[in-house]
């Protein structure tokens, strides 16, 4: 029942696994069976990173029709109602669906191999929250197919706009359910990998070597577990409001709406943190390799992180100036939220000082994160103006705030996972993407980007509301709407670029060495790709940048590595039941958005809560065969010239007495 | 921990190899902490919707005409006094007693039990004779999810406590368990009887962490009966 897979050499194995449990455990790796049973952090990640991607388009897509829509004034392109629709959509997709698990993609694929772990502390755990996430955005998205189609209430739901009353088809159903989901799918992963970083360092990697974008999947694991609950907490209330009869949110039976504002942005604001804060921690990977220098203040970086996201639970009623919270909380608010920038300056002075004097080599992945420092400083800038009460309460729900998002999002968040698909790329297929066209998809992005969102700033400041649908060309908005519509478009064909060359390098790209870009992590330290169980060897580490140091430092600092014991190395078996459970769950969900509803086909309302009890009773199932069954574990014998050199393993540690 | 553990009857030496991480905290331990530090989160949501509600809304009911205080403060006790037992059992587990465990865990078990029958008795009661229902008023909306959770809460760990139980019976029990007359409920019966015989000493561990659970539920009960209960009598005892 126990997880651990660092006891391998310890450990006197049987020649044959036993395998208990209901049935035989799937023991083919390769295929189908070998993907939906996988338990192989590296596996997962791709998992995640391709259903980001494919949610990156889905919600990109709503996008362009968003922006074809206003492109001239008066069309009619699409109805309203879609309209409500697709910015809803585009705007969950967009953050649940895809940058959040993209960010997850890199968690689970390098920060075990930065920290030299076999594979993160609880495998299944882990390909559970993969399952979680892949059904959650089948869930959501299910939602245009039924009567009523997709949810029209914006990605924050703001009550009283979500009661059965006035958003009474099931895409709100749909939409809670999905979300809750995809927050089990964050939960699971972030108790994972908190477990992971704290418990699973390799020897002599203590956490102030550790690099940075661990210590940042660190800190946003955190603000998960401490943000999502609110979020979790809000939507079943909601659901109860719905489905049950109570009051939560209803204001006919003495509920109060602004509840839902302080719940949701008690999860909300964190959850900005969550997606900004691993996309820091690409940046602070990538800057130091491309100027050859170490990362500048590297303890100001981790601090200040971790200071953003303490103050980041202290300032999320900065979202709700405008509903007249009381002069001193909105006050207190607008001066918590001004303290942010200092941490987030500091970092980027610290950004700045790494490639100071450098010797800076221009790569794809560089440029795409010198682009992340200026973009994402743009939207710092418009974030410290809107901060101010009076300021916001003239921007409040105009297009500068969607441009101010959209800097950070995009050229924050977007940008710095692409700087990292480009930098990660040949570690993770072992295959190199050719520079010339990731310059063009570079700048192609960066070009289109401004001239979709810069253009905004100026719509917003002349009044354009956000979430309308169209507009009278006397406001004078149609040069700023069309240019920025033709800007979407260039943007989206940049992104359109980076999957065919990703798809195209993948089969066709020139091979990848270990080190293709003479890095200073871990993870660099192994094959590209890297084998099954990540490294054939235990790296005992001595330097913060250990693979630099093995290629330039001192004698005293290079890394030492220990040979796996006599027994090999121990990897954990394969299962179903994470699939099986996640799978209960989905049904579970889906019978809750059917509660009382009319299904297809009949158009009555016939479910009670039967679908909810078989899919809880089948998530039971699932975990309870999960755990009877246990990790168990096979043991692999990497070939002894993968660790040659190697200092041999303590081979009595057995753990007798 | 199945094939590779180190097989050795020593109940310590079965626990040593988890130790061995960067901080010497079994994975699972620290797991279950931060999964701890996530439920506070969860309750204290729960907790401020009751109150800032009740604070808005102060004379719409008025709780202590229903509330059974005596009733509810004896289930508390007894919820209490079920963290007594949970310790004990993982004392016995940590000496390699298994037989004294399952004896403490029947006795947490059947505490937890008491416990969640006073709460079907006084929802019950609330609804039939106080018409408190959860749509009878914010404060039947609030109140009844605040408590129900914590109720599923426990509902939860007594089945996971009783998982491991079933665990620790010797393997020929395994057929006493499918047969189990009618005492218990025949799915509850076929889940059990393949659990029947699987306990090994580095399971300890697993009880320790389904304790870490028990003892959280419990002292969140104590925030919860001060919150929701014992301050609706503050004004009658004159403060
Ligand atoms: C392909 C590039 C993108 C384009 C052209 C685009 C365009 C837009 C537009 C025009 C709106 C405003 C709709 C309205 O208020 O009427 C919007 C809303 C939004 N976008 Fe994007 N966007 C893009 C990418 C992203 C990304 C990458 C994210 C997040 C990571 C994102 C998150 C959001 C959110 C949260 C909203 C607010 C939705 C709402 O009002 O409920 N967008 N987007």
């Amino acid at each position: 029942m126990s997880s651990t897979v660092e006891t391998e050499h310890h450990a006197p194995a049987p020649a044959e696994p036993v395998r208990d449990g209901i049935w035989r455990r799937p023991l083919k790796n390769t295929g189908l069976v070998g993907f939906l049973t996988t338990v192989d952090h590296k596996k997962i990640g791709i998992g995640y990173a391709l259903g980001a991607l494919f949610f990156l388009l889905l919600g990109g897509i709503e996008a362009l029709i968003i922006r074809a829509q206003l492109m001239y004034p008066e069309q009619e392109l699409i109805s309203a109602r879609t309209y409500n629709q697709l910015f809803t959509m585009h705007g969950t997709t967009m953050i649940f669906l895809a940058v959040m698990p993209l960010s997850a993609a890199f968690f689970n694929y390098i920060m075990p191999l930065q920290i030299g772990a076999r594979d993160v502390a609880f495998p299944r755990m882990n390909a559970l929250g993969l399952w979680c996430f892949l059904l959650g955005g089948v869930i959501l998205n299910l939602s245009w197919f039924f009567p009523g189609g997709a949810p029209a209430i914006g990605w924050f739901a703001y009550a009283p706009l979500t009661d059965r009353q006035y958003s009474p088809e099931m895409g709100t159903d749909f939409w809670i359910m999905g979300l809750q989901i995809l927050g089990i799918a964050s939960l699971v992963g972030a108790f994972n990998f908190i477990t992971t970083i704290v418990n699973m360092r390799a020897p002599g990697l203590s956490m102030m070597r550790l690099p940075l974008f661990t210590w940042m999947t660190l800190i946003t694991s955190f603000l998960i577990i401490l943000a999502f609950p609110a979020i979790t907490i809000a939507l079943v209330e909601l659901m109860f409001d719905r489905h049950f009869g109570t009051y939560f949110f209803n204001v006919e039976g003495g509920g109060k709406p602004i509840l839902w504002q302080h719940l949701f942005w008690i999860f909300g604001h964190p959850e900005v943190y969550i997606l900004i804060l691993p996309a820091m921690g690409i940046i602070s990977e990538i800057l130091p390799v491309f100027s050859r220098k170490p990362l500048f203040g590297y303890p100001l970086i981790v601090f200040s992180g971790a200071v953003i996201g303490f103050l980041g639970f202290a300032v999320w009623s900065h979202h709700m100036f405008t509903t007249g919270l009381g002069v001193v909380a909105t006050t207190a608010f607008a001066f918590l939220t001004m303290l942010i920038a200092i941490p987030t300056g500091v970092k980027i002075f610290n950004w700045i000082g790494t490639m100071w004097g450098g010797r800076i080599r221009f790569t794809t992945p560089m440029l795409f994160s010198v682009g992340f420092i200026w973009m994402f400083m743009m939207g710092g800038f418009t974030g410290i103006m809107h901060s101010s009460p009076p300021v916001d309460a003239q921007q409040q729900d105009t297009y500068f705030v969607v441009a101010h998002f959209h800097y950070v999002l995009i050229g924050g968040s977007i940008f710095a996972l692409f700087a990292g698909m480009y930098y990660w790329f040949p570690k993770v297929s072992g295959r190199l993407m050719d520079d010339f066209v990731g310059k063009i998809v570079f700048y192609l992005m960066f070009i289109g980007f401004n001239l979709a969102f810069f253009p905004m700033h100026i719509l917003g400041m002349t009044g354009m509301p956000r979430r309308t649908h169209t507009y009278k060309s006397e406001m004078g908005w149609d040069q700023s709407n069309f240019w920025s519509t033709v800007g979407a478009f260039i943007l989206g064909i940049g992104i359109l670029i980076f999957v065919i060359q990703m798809v195209y390098a993948f089969y066709k790209g020139g091979k990848a060495p270990k080190d293709p870009w003479d890095s200073r992590t871990l993870e660099w330290d192994t094959d590209s790709p890297p084998k099954e169980y990540n490294f054939a060897y235990t790296p005992v580490i001595h330097a913060r940048d250990q693979v630099w140091e093995d290629k330039y430092g001192v004698e005293a600092k290079r890394m030492e590595k220990i040979a796996p014991g006599k027994h090999g190395i121990h990897m954990p078996d394969q299962s179903w039941w994470p699939l099986i459970t996640s799978i209960g769950i989905f049904i579970a969900c889906l019978g809750m958005v059917f509660h009382k509803q009319p299904v297809p086909l009949t158009a009555e309302a016939v479910f009670g809560l039967e679908i909810v009890i078989a899919g809880l009773v089948a998530t039971f199932i699932g975990m309870a065969a999960w755990a009877l069954e246990g990790p168990g574990g096979f043991h692999l014998h990497p070939d002894p010239a993968e660790y040659a050199g190697a200092t041999p393993a303590p081979e009595d540690e057995h753990g007798h007495h | 921990m199945s094939s590779h553990a180190a097989t050795t009857d020593d109940p310590h030496a079965a626990l040593e190899p988890l130790k061995k991480t960067s901080t010497g905290i079994e994975n699972k331990k620290l797991a279950m902490w931060a999964f701890l530090a996530s439920d506070c989160m969860f309750f204290g949501t729960l907790i401020s919707t009751h109150l800032i509600y009740r604070k808005v809304y102060p004379t719409v009911v008025e709780p202590t005409e229903f509330f059974d205080i005596e009733l509810t403060g004896f289930s508390s006790f007894i919820l209490l006094m079920s963290s007594l037992l949970m310790a004990l059992s993982v004392s016995a587990a940590h000496k390699g007693n298994i037989a004294g465990m399952r004896r403490f865990l029947l006795g947490t078990i059947f505490f937890g039990l008491i416990f969640l029958s006073g709460q079907v008795y006084e929802f019950n009661h609330f609804v039939k004779d106080a018409g408190l229902t959860l749509s009878s008023s914010v404060f039947g909306s609030t109140f009844y999810l605040l408590t129900g959770t914590h109720g599923v809460h426990v509902a939860l760990g007594v089945l996971w406590l009783s998982c491991w139980t079933a665990c620790s019976l010797p393997k020929d029990w395994a057929w006493y368990t499918l047969r189990g007359g009618r005492f218990l409920w025949l799915p509850f019966r076929v889940i059990f009887a393949p659990m029947v015989g699987r306990y090994k000493h580095e399971n300890a561990l697993d009880v320790e962490v389904a304790g870490l659970y028990w003892h959280f539920v419990d002292i969140v009960w104590i925030v919860i009966f001060t919150a929701v209960y014992l301050v609706e009598y503050l004004p009658i005892l004159g403060f």
